[in-house]
């Protein structure tokens, strides 16, 4: 029973007011403000955001929030991407599912990335949510198409199913055609993942045929071009689409067949796919280019003449991935073309080799920062860079929000000075004062870290690679970046002083990764000690981090906030450093 | 933050590593852990031993049920090929994850001779995620023109798809496309009795030895160290049998013993590894070969 002052408004209406604060920081700040603003905000919140599964309990979360309809979750550490956390780290998604079944039955929307995701999960979902709407898995893996059938089978109101760079078991691709036929509210399919026998095409031609709502449609490679036509026909109300396999038989009826069911999508402003490209199948998408404001060409192995003819086709292109057979040329005519660019991905076609395969370097990066006003989010692969070329992006692009630069050697100086790349780096984050994601690459010492730890004080997440001298390095990033939440970290000779000097820090941010560092077992144990909501594990694999000396580093080191305490999940070789009564003594 | 390269035995306990460590995924130890050179050598020792002689001495728990660490046969165990004496050198590279490959031009890519810069040789780097990788693995080795891998249907063109109707075993196929996940990169691979599976890099291998050792050091290695009770897979003498054998599911779904095929058909085949008890080999045992003065009987 709340004590209303005379100037308060009925709880209705600030239910009514919350509504329309969708933000998961909003919302967060709404439940700070008083006690009563708390309870209102907490019962008609309907969309939570769990960034670190296991930073908080299922049960923690239903009691808290207990009439929310979407939950996402996040869980392995990014790193996880590159296969620096072994199999069997954790993330499981079943006991949240559990939880859920039982307490939300009206839930409708989960979103995961990073997670492990079991067909038991899957058909527990299934069975569970009647008015199931939603599933979107990101980078998910541990489940096959029988978990995907009991979806299609049961969830009767299913909108979107999206399995975007997910891990499937493929066991059959008669998953489709579990959809029953009275089935028609497919809004978005994204199956790119899958591979050769996932999916019956007869079925999804079915399916796409009765979904007149559908607009997102991402196919995987085994779709060959000539039944893509098939599919487009049946949904020429589609917005985003991606291909199977680019490539086919260079028939003049197969390609007009292809193009004009191309040009009947007058609606497609994403398109993806491309594995496998025949050039001369290009041109079919011409007449959509137009309206195209992304573009995911990062399969296509096409080359830059080709791709330089087709970027000129968008001009209202706002996202771009390609390979790096885009080459400066391709990049050149993408900055006079594309005026509206905001995204650029360039990926290595040849990540390994030692020389470069193409003609790709900063001049590109360049060309680009200059040539796009509105460009804020860049991942740029390449093989050299110049602290002069860093100045001259950061200061043509001061709107940047992402900055990931991986110059493909480690610790490769600017080519031109043979310095290190701290100056550069430096000045983007000075003149980027939005800056909330960067990745380091090059030869660096403490001294970017300085920089950074001074200017980036937008910065929310920062990962870091081979570089740096000592634990000062580290020391300016925990002490400086005030809006840091995650700090990946591998190979930098970052150690135990900096940790332990700013171990309150870590509890204001949501996780740190640290593999091949030198941070001793010793200090894990004292952190875990000094800080006990925080939880520190250790992953290694040689075996017991008691076994070796103390002094001795660990191998990985991931620490995260919790409110939940040591999760019971953990395999053989990760070690939680929990209060230890024998270290109460030492 | 360079490690060293730590080659076992440096001559002392006669094992002959280097072999062994340019062909394979080799460990390094960080400059910050002192590990002892002398642990390492018992532990080389006590596996050549066959059981925890070599480990005495040492207050590693860890070591001595290492000691009994088994080996994983693969078919090269069986017919009378040369051996590279991967026995001794197998376990006995102790140490540690996120490792650097040795830097052997033949070691990591295995098609053409092409040397390999210091990002191939470590994990994680380039910061390019698997899926990505495999499908750019594929597209590079088409481009250098290496016929083999481009013959096993790693490039989906239709005209070449109808064309390669046979692979290597003449057997036909029925589709074109291989699963990316499955041909080269990581592949999933299963123990019998461990419930957890691991993913291996076949990337980073050129041989079976290679790969042998690097399962060995996966599934062997972090199972005895972690548990309390260490499953029970001792091994006989290094020559002798072991209790697990490494097999493969192809292409077409069938079961095979590891090592038979040249390792490139191998690698453009394989789906995922299993880890099985000898003693449920027996559908594979036709591929020993009776002749070899290492044979050894199935079950145990």
């Amino acid at each position: 029973m709340h004590k209303k002052m005379a100037f308060s408004f009925p709880d209705e209406v600030l239910e009514h007011v919350f509504s329309f604060i969708q933000s998961d920081k909003d919302r967060n700040s709404v439940s700070l403000v008083c006690k009563s603003w708390y309870e209102i905000e907490r019962w008609c919140r309907r969309k939570v955001f769990v960034g670190n599964c296991y930073a908080v309990s299922p049960r923690m979360v239903i009691k808290r929030f207990p009439e929310f309809r979407s939950i996402e979750l996040k869980g392995k550490p990014h790193f996880a991407d590159f296969n620096l956390v072994p199999d069997g780290w954790g993330g499981y998604v079943f006991p949240w599912i559990v939880e859920m079944a039982g307490a939300v039955p009206w839930l409708e929307e989960i979103k995961l990335k990073r997670m492990v995701v079991t067909d038991e999960s899957l058909e527990l979902i299934a069975k569970s949510f009647k008015n199931f709407k939603v599933l979107i898995l990101s980078s998910c893996e541990g489940f096959s198409t029988d978990g995907l059938a009991a979806i299609a089978a049961s969830c009767k109101n299913l909108k979107e199913l999206d399995l975007r760079d997910c891990e499937v078991d493929d066991l059959s691709g008669h998953w489709l055609s579990h959809f029953p036929d009275t089935y028609t509210s497919l809004v978005a399919l994204n199956i790119s993942c899958l591979g050769s026998d996932e999916v019956s095409l007869s079925a999804l031609e079915r399916l796409v045929g009765r979904c007149t709502s559908l607009k997102t449609l991402r196919l995987n490679r085994a779709v060959p071009l000539d039944k893509v036509a098939n599919i487009l026909r049946r949904a020429p109300q589609l917005v985003e689409f991606g291909t199977g396999t680019y490539a086919a038989e260079l028939r003049p009826d197969v390609y007009s067949d292809f193009a004009g069911a191309f040009s009947s999508c007058k609606e497609l402003k994403s398109l993806s796919g491309f594995w496998d490209v025949v050039p001369d199948y290009l041109p079919a998408i011409y007449p959509v280019c137009s309206k195209l404001t992304s573009l995911n060409l990062s399969y296509a192995t096409i080359q830059s003449p080709e791709l330089i003819k087709l970027v000129s086709h968008c001009p209202n292109l706002q996202r771009l991935l390609v390979l790096d057979y885009i080459e400066d040329s391709g990049l050149e005519a993408l900055a006079s073309s594309c005026k509206d660019l905001q995204e650029l991905r360039v990926f290595p076609s040849d990540p390994f080799g030692v020389e470069p395969n193409v003609s790709l370097t900063e001049q590109g990066l360049v060309a680009v920062s200059s040539g796009c006003p509105k460009l804020q989010s860049v991942l740029y692969f390449c093989r050299r860079m110049s602290n002069e070329a860093l100045v001259t992006v950061a200061k043509n692009c001061p709107n940047f929000t992402r900055f990931r630069l991986c110059i493909i050697e480690p610790r490769t100086a600017d080519y031109l000075t043979l310095e290190p790349l701290d100056v550069g780096f430096g000045a983007i984050v000075q003149y980027c004062k939005d800056l909330q994601r960067l990745s380091l690459s090059g030869l660096l010492t403490d001294r970017v870290f300085e920089y950074i730890g001074t200017y980036a004080k937008k910065l929310e997440m920062l990962s870091v690679a081979f570089a740096g001298d000592s634990d000062l390095g580290l020391h300016h990033v925990l002490s400086g970046c005030e809006s840091l939440r995650k700090l990946e970290i591998r190979d930098c000779p970052f150690g135990d002083k900096a940790l332990l000097a700013n171990a309150a820090k870590l509890e204001t941010m949501r996780s740190l990764w640290m593999s091949s560092c030198a941070v001793s077992f010793g200090a894990c144990k004292l952190l875990a000690q000094k800080m006990p909501r925080l939880n520190v594990e250790v992953i290694d694999e040689r075996g017991p981090p008691d076994s070796r000396p103390e002094s001795c580093s660990v191998d990985k080191l991931y620490i995260y906030r919790t409110v939940a305490g040591s999760r019971f999940d953990m395999p053989p070789f990760v070690w939680t450093m929990e209060d230890d009564p024998s270290l109460q003594l030492s | 933050m360079e490690g060293r390269l730590v080659l076992l035995g440096g001559g002392s306990s006669g094992v002959s590593t280097t072999e062994s460590a340019v062909l394979s995924k080799v460990e390094v130890v960080s400059e910050a852990c002192s590990y002892p050179a002398e642990s390492e050598l018992e532990l080389g020792l006590g596996l050549s031993l066959g059981g925890g002689g070599g480990s005495t001495g040492n207050t590693k728990a860890a070591n001595s049920s290492w000691g009994e660490c088994g080996r994983i046969l693969t078919a090269k165990d069986f017919p009378s090929v040369v051996s590279h004496r991967t026995n001794n050198g197998g376990s006995s590279s102790v140490a540690v994850s996120g490792t650097k490959r040795a830097a052997e031009t033949e070691s990591v890519s295995h098609d053409s001779g092409s040397p390999t810069g210091v990002s191939s040789q470590v994990v994680g780097w380039p910061p390019i995620r698997a899926y990505r990788m495999n499908s750019l693995v594929n597209q590079a080795k088409a481009q250098r023109g290496d016929e083999l891998e481009s013959g096993i249907g790693e490039k989906d063109k239709p005209k070449d798809a109808l064309k390669k109707k046979l692979d290597y075993n003449g057997k036909q196929t029925s589709s074109a496309t291989v699963n990316e996940k499955a041909y080269l990169g990581f592949v999933k691979v299963n123990m019998d009795g461990i419930p957890i599976g691991r993913k291996v890099d076949l990337n980073a291998h050129s041989s079976y030895e290679g790969l042998a050792q690097a399962l060995e050091d996966m599934f062997l290695r972090s199972a005895n160290s972690a548990e309390k009770e260490p499953l029970t897979m001792a091994s006989k003498l290094l020559d002798g049998s072991s209790e697990f054998v490494l097999t493969y599911e192809d292409k077409e779904g069938d079961w095979m013993l590891v090592g038979d095929v040249p390792w490139r058909m191998f690698v453009g085949s394989v789906r995922r590894l299993r880890i099985m008890r000898t003693s449920e080999a027996n559908g594979l045992a036709p591929r020993f070969n009776e002749s070899n003065d290492r044979q050894r009987s199935k079950p145990i």
